[in-house]
């Protein structure tokens, strides 16, 4: 079977590298390229890079950056934030993204996830979700950074996007994002009974521990931010242990 | 030696990434648009993503079958990726009506239902020991369907996804990858790199 895979994410704003927590206070991290690069060295199964940008301004730069990231990286690179129309994933895709992820714009406009796949394949199109918890049980769908709550089911949203032809659901836990608390692992249960398409698990990792979770969950990848840009660990220290605990992953 | 490296456009997707691997190895990746693109490179790379039928209906209508065959068939220079190498099938489950290139008298079949689809991540790549190219180890895939016999006269390597299919199979200097050597670090950088200088040798 294909193994997990471990994801660095690079939240990118005007170029550069920055993280904060549940997409606020954003500080500087560093340069794209190098920390890229870094992570493959480490063992990284993939790359996601989701520019922030608040202005078209800022968004232009994130074609640049995909073109100068994927010149030094042999290994998958998925590129998302502000993608609207298929004309923005083409931008991407020739600048050397091998998938796109939409997020916002989709759930404002769900066609285009049709357009995405009939364009480009399902393998290329990536639904990217935001899901904060309700007080029922349920997740429901937020988007612009979660300042906006859309009222959208998000088992619903999910299995509506896996139909119109998403082949992969990057899924995020606005509660636990950036939390170190791990992931919400009754959210990935949810989500990957709800449909058949692979689901990367976001929002929350600290430890191994948390990321065998999260596949055991039933998660086939895991994104991993803040521990990784804090220096907390490496990616392959998390393998290593993953691997000695019995997970296969990539060595 | 030259360093040419011609890659036939098959969509928007991949082709960054197939010539930034490329690249990285020194070589000189450019595209090959016309039959006699086709027929003269040294080396050849068919990459592919989307559906089967629209990748075929663009080989199709830029008139370039027959030279893709001949090619094939002659054992020159050729490294097809993904739906690149099912492509040298005979037809697909995925667009029945369509007809591949037949280099390999085959059809090509969705990945067991009773799975996650796409097959998304990296996977063992296990191949037979009179390979000239492949290597054991990790490759990345991206593929819901795939080969499931290694066609007579060739030499493959398989990989389990819900059973074993074929992931690469390879002939004199064509060499065929269900999954993406590009995308496939290190390993894969080995691969692409022992098929571009044997490939160089004879052309």
């Amino acid at each position: 079977m294909a193994a997990p895979r471990l994801i660095p994410c690079l939240d990118v704003r005007d170029g550069r590298v920055v993280k904060g927590i549940r997409f606020q206070d954003l500080r500087d991290a560093g340069d794209p390229v190098t920390q890229a690069s870094m992570y493959q060295d480490q063992g990284a199964d993939e790359i996601v890079i989701l520019d922030v940008s608040a202005t078209p301004e800022g968004r232009g730069h994130a074609v640049e950056t995909t073109s100068s990231v994927r010149q030094v990286l042999s290994i998958p690179l998925t590129v998302g934030g502000g993608v609207r129309e298929t004309e923005d994933a083409v931008a991407l895709l020739e600048a050397g993204a091998d998938r796109v992820a939409v997020n916002t714009a989709a759930v404002q406009r769900p066609k285009l996830i049709d357009e995405l796949a009939d364009r480009f394949g399902s393998q290329c199109t990536v639904l990217a979700i935001d899901a904060a918890r309700r007080g029922d049980g349920s997740w429901e769908v937020v988007v612009d950074g979660g300042r906006t709550r859309t009222g959208r089911d998000v088992e619903r949203w999910a299995r509506s996007a896996a139909a119109r032809g998403a082949g992969e659901i990057l899924l995020t836990s606005w509660d636990r994002d950036g939390t170190r608390s791990g992931y919400d692992t009754a959210l990935i249960e949810a989500i990957t009974a709800a449909v058949d398409i692979p689901i990367i698990a976001s929002g929350g990792a600290d430890n191994a521990d948390h990321l065998e979770e999260a596949i055991s969950s039933g998660a086939t990848a895991v994104l991993i931010a803040s521990i990784l840009h804090d220096g907390v660990t490496t990616v392959g220290t998390l393998k290593r242990r993953l691997l000695a605990n019995g997970t296969e992953v990539r060595p | 030696m030259s360093t040419d490296v011609a890659i036939v456009p098959t969509g928007t997707a991949n082709t960054a990434s197939v010539n930034a691997a490329f690249r990285r190895l020194g070589a000189n990746p450019r595209p090959a648009v016309t039959p006699e693109d086709i027929r003269e490179a040294s080396r050849l790379v068919v990459p592919g993503v989307g559906t089967f039928g629209a990748a075929m209906e663009r080989i199709d209508q830029q008139e370039l079958r027959e030279s893709l065959v001949d090619r094939l068939e002659r054992g020159r220079p050729t490294l097809a990726i993904c739906l690149g190498m099912q492509l040298l099938a005979e037809k697909s489950d995925e667009s029945p009506h369509v007809p591949g290139l037949g280099v390999v008298p085959e059809r090509v079949t969705r990945l067991p239902q009773d799975l996650t689809v796409p097959q998304l991540g990296w996977n063992r790549v296990v191949p037979d020991v009179a390979s000239r190219f492949l290597d054991p180890g990790w490759a990345y895939f991206a593929n819901s369907y795939k080969l499931d016999d290694v066609p007579d006269g060739w030499t493959g390597a398989q990989t389990e996804y819900g059973g074993e299919f074929v992931s690469a199979i390879e002939r004199g200097d064509v060499l065929a990858c269900q999954f993406h050597p590009e995308l496939s670090g290190t390993w894969g950088a080995d691969l692409l790199r022992r098929w571009f200088d044997s490939a160089g040798g004879r052309s």
